[in-house]
C-alpha cells in the first residue's frame, strides 16, 4: 500500500467512524466531541485532494464556529444541573433499514458508473485561485452569501430575543 | 491508487449515517448535528470531483458556498430550537405539535 492509500484509510476511519459515534452514542457531549473528530477527518481527506484552503476553511468554520454553536445548544437547552445530557432514540430500526438501503444505492451508484474522470487537478496552492474566482466570476455568488449571512445572524437575534410585552 | 470511487464510498457512509441521525434522534440538535453530516458529505462528493474531473476549480468553490450556508442554517435552526426550549421547556422536536405560537 502506498502512503497515499494509508493516509486516506486512516482519516475515512476517523471520519466514519466518528460519524457513527456521532449518530449512535447517548450522551449529547459524546455526539459533540465525536463530530470534531469527524470534522478533522473531512478536513485531512480535503488535504489529500488538494484543497488546503477548504481544508483550513473547514476547521475555522465547523470547528471554530459551527461545533462551538451546537455545544451552546446542547448546554442552553438543558438544565444545568441535568449531569447526563441524554439524547432519546426512536424508530431505530426503520431508521437503520432506510439508512443501510440508502447507502447500498449510493455505494452501488459510485461503483458502478463510468465517472467522466479528467486529467484531474495536479495538487497545487488554490487560496489565491480560488480569490481570483471569487472576485470575478463568481462575484455575484459571493455578494450574495454575504448578504445571505447578514439576513441570517439578524433573523436568528430576532427569533430569539424576548419579546417585551410578553 | 486512491481514486474517485473512495471518496464517494466515503461520502456515501456520511450521508446515510447523517440520514440516520436525523431519522432517529429526538433531540432537535442532535438532528442538527445529522444534517452537518450530511452536508460534509456532499461537500467531499463536490472537493473528490473537483479533484478528478475536469481539473478546474469549481467544485470547491460550490463547497465555500455549501459552509457559508451551513454556518446560516446552523444560526438560524438554533435560534428556533432556542425558542422552542424557551416555549415548552424541552428540546425533543416530538413535543412541538402546536401550530400557535
Amino acid at each position: 500500500m502506498s502512503a497515499e492509500a494509508v493516509v486516506f484509510y486512516l482519516f475515512a476511519a476517523i471520519t466514519v467512524l466518528s460519524a457513527a459515534v456521532v449518530v449512535l452514542a447517548r450522551s449529547l457531549i459524546y455526539c459533540a466531541f465525536a463530530l470534531l473528530f469527524t470534522f478533522f477527518g473531512v478536513a485531512g481527506l480535503y488535504v489529500l485532494l488538494g484543497a488546503d484552503f477548504l481544508a483550513a476553511t473547514q476547521l475555522l468554520i465547523y470547528v471554530g464556529g459551527i461545533l462551538v454553536l451546537l455545544l451552546f445548544g446542547v448546554m442552553l437547552t438543558h438544565k444545568l444541573y441535568d449531569l447526563d445530557l441524554r439524547s432519546e432514540v426512536t424508530q431505530f430500526p426503520a431508521g437503520i433499514i432506510v439508512a443501510g438501503g440508502l447507502f447500498a444505492i449510493l455505494a452501488a451508484t459510485a461503483l458502478r458508473t463510468r465517472w467522466a474522470t479528467g486529467a484531474g487537478r495536479p495538487p497545487s496552492a488554490t487560496t489565491a485561485e480560488i480569490g481570483k474566482l471569487f472576485m470575478t466570476q463568481y462575484l455575484l455568488p459571493f455578494e450574495a452569501a454575504s448578504i445571505l449571512l447578514l439576513v441570517a445572524l439578524m433573523g436568528a437575534a430576532m427569533i430569539v430575543r424576548r419579546k417585551k410585552d410578553a | 491508487m486512491i481514486a474517485l470511487q473512495h471518496y464517494l464510498i466515503v461520502s456515501a457512509a456520511l450521508f446515510s449515517l447523517g440520514m440516520l441521525g436525523i431519522l432517529t434522534r429526538r433531540n432537535a440538535v442532535n438532528v442538527l448535528m445529522g444534517v452537518e453530516l450530511v452536508l460534509n458529505s456532499a461537500n467531499l462528493n463536490l472537493v473528490a470531483f473537483s479533484r478528478f474531473g475536469s481539473g478546474n476549480l469549481q467544485g470547491q468553490l460550490f463547497a465555500v458556498f455549501v459552509i457559508v450556508i451551513a454556518a446560516a442554517e446552523v444560526a438560524v435552526a438554533l435560534a428556533i430550537v432556542l425558542t422552542l426550549y424557551r416555549l415548552r421547556r424541552t428540546p425533543n422536536l416530538d413535543d412541538a405539535d402546536i401550530l400557535r405560537g
